[in-house]
């Protein structure tokens, strides 16, 4: 592998600029004549707005100009769409209502946009925007899905009756009835998966700029996909052709899914910076984050398990609602879909399942894709099942899951995904014996002894990456390609620039790419450059998400670097008058095999610039590009197992013990996976212990609008963590990759409720176990 | 307006400033060093921690004019000579950062921990003391063991009081 190549716990090349405090986010970036935005927002959960008076506020000190939404209708700026069609099972198209970028007639959560104000400082915007004054007329509003279904609720678009966007399934309802009625036991449960606010660290922020000269606009965003920026507010907004507009994501400060939408700011922005004449600039503070950014999880889901008298699954049946906000996001309708119900075979050989969802709209902030999408909601529904009905049939849960592990590949299961490779077993293995489970009992009674509850809970879990290829995912109503591209570029001196279409946004691509061409070539890594996040220098790309840049993106790179090895090695068997099938790279040198002959690669390089002595019709030069579009998905899978410590006095839980082990398929850098898991893992412990989005039911206002109200994971929440690799290399991508960046929250949630619910001997226990809520499960069960 | 002067980084600075402007907004917008970042609106995540006078404060947390006639050293001091601090050295080597936003806040709150504690910070202490820190993407692993293996570090290599 190399000291820098495939397999190396290579430092990353990117943290100097980091440390020293040289990175540049969003909000660092400053141009002449820059001024600061600041959005009238929404008080209220829903309302009609009767008028809107700019008088007092357009005279405050500072301000540039005030634009509402009447004047960004009047310019044709287009309303805030939803990528993937779903169909209900009536046939019927899902039912969308109009997000308009600024809302002008009415507000449907608190925090809808209403206007922007621009002025010389922030200060100054926000006072002008206080000053803004908007005559709502109050309507009642709904916060809870399935209140929101139910007769004489408020309803949030005439689109949609009974606030239902689509009623969609997926399976053989008639033979997982079937199953179910010749079950010899059925677990039945209702699980609810809590709501989350992602919470990258750096908040959002765009630095809108409109140069008239060229009639053209620059925008800096804090995007996970500045190509898919680009394209929708080109082809969809209506802001500007796709030649007229240069989207930028420069160093982005994290984003677990809530900065891949294309959210109002960024088009306002950048309209308003053509309305006013000066580049605008807004960041977003916390509280407008929680009530801005689009949310994650969301369903209540009731399950229906059926086993024969071996305790095989015979079938399961869901049937799953789930909450989408006041607006469809971008992703909205895919993520309780598609990247959650084909999801519900789990490990697990099945031979009948059926899941039924529901999406509904509420008075409350759109939901879309957080870290795992759909995922983590499968694996917790699955998961937490298992660990129910192993309770009920009295068997080890370690049993009842190796009995029902799918153990060939390929395996189709009944709802779409085909499993290419994996070891189940394997992972569990490991799990149990870094846990040392067979001394649970042991440390249980020990425990006993100092008067704490211990419990120890696992689960299996199974994803699937790199959603592709991009035809499936077309017919399925995805309104983009899945694929990646690559571009690799080597200079005349030999040096390398790669151009991704990927974006890294904390995970370190600016070294693992840079590994590929090392491993490749022996090139030292600092010889190459990684190029992301700016749609002038990268032409097309869809960016980072779904754990996709391992195996999408990475396998383009691969694809491109064929393309120039194989030139490479024609210039260089011209040039040593050796046969093209002898040269061999090694070292950053050309050689021809069994002979002293040998290049050096910035020689061949050269050779290929100057172009004085190139293979007859050889075009000048040494660059390629590639697209990929996979052939599968990947479907990374583990085993995640979890020992707490309930204090009985205070119901609060200890995590004593975690240990993680995880197939990813081929590893690039290990260090940097194993970064990805750690934080992974620590997401899925806020979502099982921490974290739950409130919002007040009567009234709609978000209670959990800070780091005071809504508890985000520290340090002295957490455990060191323990992990593990049994890879079974993917086969359907050149590097055998399956994706490592969601694994951790998708894993631990159940194995947190499974270990917890264990110690307290009560199953009915609902996220995020807070102390309260132990306490009271334990003392109803005692 | 008030002209608010301070020592930052070993140079004299002079800025003027409305008197409403926090010690980070002085900092990114009138001295341009944006090192030090904003990820909350409540004290609470420390993405904006800086050193005054040798201890570390939450610089969204006082005014510009509170820190009139003090020494700051933010993120862009840390480093002398183009050699990383210990404390970034070690965040290097045991990958203690991702996206890097939450990181000069957890360097320089490193930083006051270990030499505060010296020989005798363990896990537990770290732990504690990060608590006014938060970081979405680590999971705290690498924060602890960086901060960890630079008390190793700067204990064998005595710093000299800033």
């Amino acid at each position: 592998m190399g000291v820098e190549g495939i397999g190396a716990s290579v430092a990353r090349k990117e943290d100097k600029r980091f440390l020293t405090g040289k990175g540049r986010y969003t909000d660092d970036m400053s141009v002449p004549g820059m001024k600061y935005a600041f959005f009238v927002r929404s008080p209220h959960a829903h309302a009609r707005i009767k008028s809107i008076d700019l008088s007092a506020a357009s005279d405050m000190p500072g301000v540039i100009g005030i634009l509402e939404g009447k004047q960004l209708q009047a310019d044709a700026i287009g309303n805030i769409i939803c990528g993937w069609m779903i169909h209900s099972k009536d046939g019927s198209p899902m039912k969308m209502g109009a997000w308009r970028p600024l809302a002008h007639e009415t507000v449907r959560y608190v925090g809808d946009a209403v206007a922007i104000v621009v002025a010389d400082s922030l200060g100054e915007a926000r006072d002008a925007a206080e000053a803004v004054v908007v005559d709502y007329e109050v309507l009642p509003a709904v916060t809870e899905a399935l209140q929101a279904l139910e007769a004489g609720q408020p309803q949030l678009h005439p689109e949609a009756p009974n606030n239902l966007i689509f009623d969609w399934q997926i399976g053989d309802g008639a033979a997982t009835d079937k199953a179910i009625g010749e079950a010899a036991h059925v677990t039945e449960i209702t699980l609810r998966n809590n709501r989350l606010a992602p919470n990258p660290m750096e908040p959002r922020a765009t630095l809108g700029i409109y140069d008239s000269a060229e009639d053209h606009y620059t925008c800096y965003t804090t995007s996970q996909n500045p190509h898919v920026a680009r394209l929708v507010m080109s082809a969809f907004y209506n802001v500007a052709p796709e030649n007229k507009l240069r989207v930028i994501a420069p160093d982005v400060g994290g984003g677990f899914g809530s900065k891949i939408y294309i959210y109002p700011e960024e088009i306002v922005c950048l309209w308003a910076s053509k309305k006013t004449g000066v580049p605008v600039k807004w960041t977003c503070d916390r509280t407008e984050a929680f009530l801005t950014d689009a949310h994650g999880r969301d369903h209540v889901s009731t399950v229906k398990m059926a086993f024969d008298r071996d305790h095989r699954i015979i079938g399961l049946k869901v049937d799953t609602i789930a909450n989408l906000g006041a607006y469809m996001s971008l992703f909205s309708s895919a993520v309780p879909t598609y990247l959650y119900a084909t999801l519900l075979s789990g490990q697990y050989a099945i031979p009948a399942i059926h899941a039924n969802v529901r999406t509904v709209y509420t008075n409350t902030v759109p939901v879309d894709a957080y870290r795992g999408a759909g995922r983590p909601e499968a694996t917790y529904l699955l998961e937490r099942t298992m660990e129910t009905a192993a309770r009920e049939l009295g068997v080890s849960p370690a049993e009842l899951r190796r009995k029902n592990f799918v153990r060939t590949f390929p395996y189709q299961t009944p709802v779409i995904m085909n499993y290419d490779a994996g070891d189940y077993e394997a992972s569990l293995e490991a799990a149990m014996a870094s846990a040392d489970w067979n001394g649970f009992a042991a440390r249980k009674a020990e425990a006993a002894g100092r008067g704490m509850k211990r419990g120890i809970g696992m689960s299996c879990y199974i994803e699937a990456c790199g959603i592709a290829p991009s035809a499936a995912v077309g017919s399925l109503g995805a309104g983009v390609g899945l694929w990646e591209s690559a571009e690799v570029r080597v200079n005349a001196v030999g040096t390398i620039e790669v151009m991704t279409g990927s974006h890294s946004h904390g995970q370190g691509h600016e070294t693992t790419f840079a590994q590929l061409i090392a491993d490749r070539f022996g090139i030292p890594i600092d010889n190459v450059n990684i190029v992301h996040g700016d749609t002038d220098k990268v032409q097309m790309g869809m960016g980072t998400y779904g754990s996709r840049s391992g195996a999408v993106g990475m396998s383009a790179v691969v694809k491109a670097l064929d393309k120039v090895e194989a030139k490479a090695k024609k210039i260089a068997a011209h040039l040593m008058e050796a046969d093209e099938s002898d040269i061999v790279i090694e070292n950053g040198e050309l050689k021809v095999a069994g002979t002293d002959k040998t290049l050096p690669w910035f020689q061949v390089a050269l050779a290929a610039y100057t172009a004085h002595n190139l293979p007859p019709g050889m075009e000048p030069g040494l660059k390629e590009g590639a697209f990929y579009d996979p052939s599968n998905f990947t479907f990374p899978a583990g085993c995640y197992i979890c020992e707490v410590e309930v204090d009985p006095e205070t119901g609060k839980t200890e995590i004593v013990q975690f240990v993680a082990a995880d197939d990813f398929g081929n590893i690039i850098n290990p260090m940097i996976v194993e970064g990805q898991v750690h934080g992974g893992i620590a997401q899925g412990v806020g979502q099982a212990l921490l974290e739950n989005v409130h919002y007040d039911p009567q009234n709609g206002q978000l209670i959990t609008a800070s780091y005071m109200d809504y508890a985000m994971p520290r340090a002295d929440d957490l455990p060191s963590f323990k992990l593990s690799h049994q890879n079974t290399p993917c086969p359907s991508n050149p590097l055998g990759i399956k994706g490592c960046g969601e694994a951790g929250a998708i894993g631990s949630p159940p194995a947190l409720m499974n270990a917890i619910t264990d110690a307290i001997g009560n199953n009915d226990l609902t996220m995020p176990a807070t102390p309260q809520k132990v306490w009271s499960a334990l003392n109803a069960a005692n | 307006m008030a002209k608010v002067k301070m020592t930052v980084n070993g140079r004299q600075v002079g800025s003027d400033c409305e008197d409403r402007t926090l010690l980070v907004h002085f900092l990114r917008e009138n001295l341009a060093l944006t090192g030090t970042h904003v990820g909350c609106d409540t004290t609470q995540c420390g993405a904006c921690v800086v050193h005054m006078d040798g201890r570390s404060v939450k610089s969204c947390t006082i005014l510009a004019a509170q820190a009139a006639g003090s020494s700051i050293t933010t993120i862009e001091g840390m480093a002398k000579d183009g050699e990383l601090h210990p404390v970034q050295a070690a965040f290097k080597a045991n990958h203690g950062l991702q996206c890097g936003f939450c990181t000069p806040g957890m360097v320089m709150t490193a930083d006051d921990m270990i030499r505060r504690h010296g020989a005798n910070l363990d896990e537990a202490t770290v732990r504690a003391e990060l608590d006014g820190n938060i970081c979405r993407c680590t999971g705290y692993h690498n924060i602890v063991k960086s901060i960890l293996a630079a008390a190793q570090e700067m204990r064998a290599v005595p710093q000299a009081a800033e």
